[in-house]
C-alpha cells in the first residue's frame, strides 16, 4: 500500500483518538457547542439591536461574521491539542513509532475540522432561529459554509506551526489571541471598514477573514446594499480571494507545520 | 556477539549547554546495558538520538545495524520506546491506548485487539482494562507505558527512567515487569538514577557524566576499579571526624569519605579483622563509635570514586538510603 493511503489511514485513528479525547471531557465539549450559540445570540441581540439601519436586516449581515470569527477562534484548539501532547511526551511516543509526520498533524487537523462542522451546525441553527436566512440556493448555501470549513482547515495549519513552536500549551492561546483577536476584529466581521481609519482600513480590507465574510455573505445571499463591502479587489471578488488566501495558507503552513513536527520533543 | 546498539562519539549540543559530549556505547545483541548517571547527565538526549527524535550534531549512532538518522524509519520499526514521563493519553482507557498503538504500527484492527489483551493479561491490567488511564495509580500507568512500548514485538528495547518517580511499592511492581522482560531475552537499554536498579538487570552498566561515558564494565567489573570492601563507622561525636580519619589511615588504602554527621568511610586493603583492628585504634584513641560495618562496594562507591561525588537521588524518592550527603 501507497505511504499517502497509510498516513490517511493513520490520521484517521489519531483522529478518532482526539474526538474520544474531546467527547471525554464535558465541560470542554459544552463550551464549543455553548460558546458557538452564544456569540450568534449575544451578537444578533446586542449588536443587532445597537446598530440598526431601517429597512435592511443588520443581523443577516452579522451572521457570517460571527461563523467566521467562531471558526477563526476554534483554530486555536489545534496548536494547543499538539502543545499539550508535546507536554505530555505523547508526540515524543508517536514520533518514536514507523508512521508518516503527516498522520499526525492531519489527525489533528481531521479532528479539529470535525469540531468546525459541529459549530457550523449549531450556529446554523441559533442563526435560524434568530432570524437569519440563506436568501440564495441550498447549492449557493452549502458552498458558502464549505468555503467556511476549507479556511478554518487551512488556520488549523497555521496553528499547528503556533502549538509545534511554543514552549507550553498555555502560550498557545494567549499567543494565538494576540493575533487572533485583531485579525477577528479589524475586519469586516461586524461593521463595514469604510468608516475604520486610514491604516485599519487598509489591513482590514486586504485581511482574509473579511475576504472570507464577504464571500459567505454573498453565497449566503446576506449582502446588503447598505453595508457595501468596499472597493479593493479581495472584497470586489471575495471567492476568488478566499480560494486564493485558503491556498496560500496551506502551501506555506503544512509544509511548515511538519518541518516543525519532525523536530518537536517533549522539553 | 553483534551489537545492537552502538554509537560513537556523538555530540548534541542545545545553546550554550552540551547534552552529549563525546558520547560511545555498545549494547549487545541479547543483553541489557544500565545506563547510570545522575539528572542531567545526558541520558535523555542519549534515548532520544537512539529512538530517532533528534539528530546529534556529530558522532554517528546505529540501532539494529541501521544508521538513526538516515534509516530513521526502519529504526522506529525496530525499537520500542517507554519514556520517564508516562507518554500515554491519560483521557483514554488502558486497551484503548494499547490498541491505538497497535493500529499505528499497522496491526489492523483484529490483531491490535487481541496484542492489547496479550500485553493487560501479562502486565496485570486486565480489570484496569476498561478505566482511563487518570484513575491508574503511577505504578499502573508505568507498566501500561511499558505495555506500550512492546506491542509490536520490538528488537531493542530502550526504557528511560522506568521508575523514576515512583513510590517503592510501585517501583516493586515496575522492576517486576522489567525482569520478566530482561528474562526473555530481548536487548534492552535502561537508563536510570537508581544505582540498585543497574545492580539489578544490567549485564553491563555505563557511567555517564557531562553527556559521556566515564567507565563501563559488568556491575562486578565497576566495582573491583573502587577496590575492596569498605569499613563504615558512625561516631557518637562529629567534632572527632578529623582525629578519627587520621588513626583510621592507618588502615584505609585510599582518601576516608566522610560527612558533617559524623559517617566515615573507608576503602580497607583486606577484609580479615579489620573492623575490628578500626574499631580498637578509635577505641585506644578515645573516639566513641556508634555504628561500624564492613560491606562490599556498592556502586554507590562506583560512581562516587568516578566522579568525586556521590548519586544524589531523585527528589521524589524520600526513602531512598543513598540520601546522605557526603563530602570528601
Amino acid at each position: 500500500m501507497s505511504s499517502l493511503v497509510w498516513a490517511v489511514g493513520d490520521g484517521m485513528v489519531l483522529a478518532k483518538r482526539n474526538l474520544i479525547r474531546t467527547l471525554r471531557m464535558p465541560d470542554l465539549f459544552m463550551s464549543s457547542l455553548i460558546m458557538p450559540i452564544m456569540s450568534t445570540l449575544l451578537f444578533a441581540y446586542i449588536f443587532g439591536s445597537a446598530i440598526e439601519a431601517p429597512g435592511v436586516s443588520y443581523r443577516e449581515f452579522l451572521l457570517a461574521g460571527v461563523f467566521v470569527q467562531t471558526v477563526v477562534f476554534n483554530s486555536v484548539i489545534t496548536g494547543a491539542g499538539l502543545a499539550e501532547d508535546i507536554q505530555r511526551g505523547i508526540v515524543d511516543r508517536f514520533r518514536s513509532l514507523p508512521i508518516s509526520p503527516y498522520s499526525v498533524l492531519f489527525g489533528r487537523t481531521a479532528s479539529d475540522l470535525a469540531n468546525n462542522v459541529l459549530s457550523l451546525a449549531v450556529m446554523v441553527l441559533a442563526g435560524l432561529l434568530v432570524g437569519w436566512r440563506i436568501d440564495s440556493s441550498f447549492g449557493e448555501g452549502v458552498a458558502g459554509l464549505l468555503l467556511l470549513l476549507a479556511f478554518a482547515y487551512a488556520l488549523s495549519w497555521l496553528l499547528a506551526v503556533v502549538g509545534l513552536s511554543v514552549r507550553a500549551p498555555e502560550v498557545v492561546s494567549n499567543a494565538s489571541f494576540m493575533v487572533i483577536m485583531p485579525m477577528s476584529f479589524i475586519a469586516n466581521t461586524y461593521v463595514s471598514p469604510e468608516g475604520f481609519p486610514g491604516p485599519l482600513r487598509v489591513i482590514a480590507e486586504w485581511n482574509p477573514v473579511s475576504a472570507v465574510a464577504q464571500a459567505a455573505r454573498e453565497l449566503f445571499g446576506n449582502t446588503n446594499p447598505a453595508y457595501p463591502p468596499g472597493d479593493t479587489w479581495p472584497l470586489q471578488n471575495p471567492i476568488v480571494a478566499s480560494i486564493g488566501w485558503i491556498v496560500l495558507i496551506l502551501v506555506i503552513f503544512v509544509p511548515l507545520a511538519t518541518h516543525r513536527y519532525r523536530k518537536a520533543v517533549r522539553r | 556477539m553483534t551489537a545492537a546498539i552502538v554509537a560513537q562519539g556523538l555530540v548534541k549540543r542545545y545553546g550554550e549547554t552540551t547534552a552529549l559530549n563525546g558520547f560511545d556505547l555498545e549494547v549487545a545483541e541479547g543483553t541489557v546495558l544500565g545506563l547510570l548517571g545522575p539528572n542531567g547527565a545526558g541520558k535523555t538526549t542519549a534515548v532520544r538520538v537512539f529512538a530517532t527524535l533528534i539528530e546529534p550534531d556529530a558522532g554517528h549512532a546505529e540501532v539494529a545495524g541501521l544508521d538513526v538518522v538516515r534509516q530513521a524509519r526502519q529504526v522506529r520499526q525496530t525499537i520500542g520506546l517507554s519514556g520517564q514521563y508516562a507518554a500515554v493519553d491519560e483521557m483514554l482507557t488502558g486497551q484503548e491506548n494499547l490498541e491505538l498503538l497497535g493500529r499505528l504500527h499497522h496491526l489492523g484492527r483484529r490483531g491490535a485487539r487481541s496484542r492489547a489483551w496479550e500485553l493487560l493479561e501479562r502486565f496485570g491490567l486486565t480489570e484496569a482494562a476498561n478505566r482511563r488511564l487518570k484513575e491508574y495509580s503511577g505504578g499502573m500507568r508505568r507498566r501500561l507505558d511499558l505495555a506500550g512500548a512492546l506491542v509490536a514485538r520490538p528488537k531493542v528495547l530502550i526504557l528511560d527512567e522506568p521508575t523514576t518517580g515512583l513510590d517503592i511499592r510501585s517501583r516493586e511492581a515496575t522492576w517486576e515487569t522489567v525482569g520478566e522482560l530482561v528474562s526473555g531475552g530481548s536487548t534492552l537499554l535502561l537508563t536510570t538514577q537508581y544505582l540498585e536498579e543497574a545492580d539489578r538487570f544490567a549485564d553491563r552498566i555505563a557511567v555517564i557524566e557531562h553527556g559521556a561515558v566515564l567507565a563501563g564494565g559488568t556491575p562486578d567489573e565497576l566495582k573491583n576499579q573502587v577496590g575492596g570492601h569498605r569499613l563504615e563507622v558512625t561516631l557518637s561525636r562529629p567534632a572527632d571526624l578529623s582525629r578519627a580519619r587520621s588513626v583510621l589511615a592507618s588502615v584505609s588504602a585510599g582518601e576516608p569519605v566522610s560527612d558533617a554527621e559524623g559517617h566515615l568511610s573507608v576503602t580497607v586493603t583486606a577484609a580479615d579483622g579489620v573492623l575490628v583492628d578500626g574499631i580498637r585504634r578509635l577505641d585506644a584513641a578515645g573516639i566513641e563509635v556508634v555504628d561500624a560495618s564492613l560491606r562490599r562496594p556498592t556502586l554507590d562507591d562506583v560512581f562516587l570514586a568516578l566522579t568525586g561525588r556521590i548519586v544524589e537521588p531523585p527528589i521524589e524518592s524520600s526513602s531512598e538510603k543513598e540520601a546522605q550527603e557526603v563530602v570528601r
